[in-house]
């Protein structure tokens, strides 16, 4: 797109447009709800065919499908005790959202849903109402130590009870502004070196040769992307755990 | 085979507890402090350190700002509270940052 007009339009691959001709239109059905489709459609496929064989010797859909379950369930225990099991489905579905959702948006003319601040808040929404609210229903009334930190001072209680509730908050911020800051700021510079690519290539001969180096930053930073997918895929559940760990045992 | 019945079955519910807890099967116990998710590069344990102080300063000015407009007392609240956010942004990082027990 910056081709045209010879100016770097790296933001423009962000905005939303309605797909579906004019029922999406009507409905303001867009690119994001597509791929949100797409992703959850592949996640059940994966689990629907993965699992329907069932066999004792899993073909590789199934050890796939089972890899999956198994590397989630193994999270859910390490980091939020027995208990976690209860929320294995919930950081299941978040993780592979998240986790589809960044490896989608890598393929071309995809869009990635996760680089939308509105979408990682509303997942972390989710979470910090989860957390919280398991958190009430264990403890009750008793939650509100999980802001008294021990041994301190009675006169500063007031000053540190504060502190810690804004800590507590400030997760709804951090949580995702690091999925989308990490998502955006991939795809932004993929698209500013591929810009490089193209405004080299329309400058004679000597530029369609230095094109090949913007180019070779693309293959690597594609390789890395893909690894900045996962990471903030797994990190994005881990803290979820780690959370929700906080919740169930305070402290 | 030369054990008493008894120590061969007290060998086997051993055996059996030593299975089940390498499965995650066994009794609820102590979940090991949960590891940091980003003991990775350093660059990364910046940009979280980074994140979390601009994250709690955040929602200190938010709360500030949202008590001085409900309140009508500008700037009282926003400035304690901008201090509030900024002590809420170093615990943060201090509990990132902070040697384990």
């Amino acid at each position: 797109m910056a081709a045209e007009h010879s100016s770097i339009d790296a933001l423009g691959q962000f905005e939303l447009h309605t797909t579906l001709g004019a029922l999406g239109h009507s409905v303001n059905f867009t690119q994001a709800n597509l791929l949100m489709l797409v992703c959850s459609a592949l996640i059940l496929a994966l689990m629907y065919f993965g699992m329907r064989p069932s066999a004792i010797v899993p073909g590789r859909l199934q050890a796939g499908a089972e890899l999956a379950y198994k590397f989630v369930h193994d999270m859910c225990v390490e980091q939020i005790g027995e208990e976690g099991r209860k929320f294995f489905p919930f950081v299941f579905t978040l993780f592979f959202f998240i986790l589809i959702g960044n490896l989608l948006g890598l393929l071309p003319y995809s869009f990635t849903y996760t680089s939308h601040i509105a979408v990682t808040f509303a997942l972390a929404l989710a979470v910090f109402l989860l957390s919280t609210g398991v958190a009430i229903y264990i403890h009750g009334w008793h939650f509100l130590s999980y802001f008294v930190p021990e041994g301190s001072p009675k006169i500063l209680l007031p000053l540190l009870f504060v502190i810690e509730v804004v800590s507590y908050l400030s997760r709804l911020i951090s949580l995702p502004v690091r999925l989308f800051a990490n998502m955006m700021a991939g795809h932004v510079m993929m698209e500013v070196f591929a810009s490089f690519m193209v405004m080299m290539a329309g400058a004679g001969t000597v530029g369609v040769v230095a094109a090949f180096f913007p180019q070779a930053i693309n293959v690597i930073l594609i390789g890395f992307e893909l690894l900045v997918a996962a990471l903030q895929a797994y990190v994005f559940a881990l803290l979820t755990c780690l959370y929700l760990h906080d919740a169930v045992h305070l402290h | 085979m030369s054990e008493t019945p008894g120590g061969g079955e007290r060998s086997l519910k051993e055996r059996l507890d030593a299975a089940r807890k390498r499965q995650g099967l066994g009794l609820p116990s102590k979940p090991n402090r949960p590891v940091d998710p980003t003991e990775g590069s350093a660059l990364s344990l910046g940009l979280r350190v980074g994140m979390e102080l601009v994250a709690a300063m955040l929602v200190g000015v938010a709360i500030g700002w949202g008590l001085d407009r409900w309140l009508g007392t500008r700037p009282v609240f926003l400035g304690v509270f901008i201090l509030i956010g900024g002590a809420a942004g170093v615990l943060n990082v201090w509990r990132i940052v902070a040697p384990r027990q």
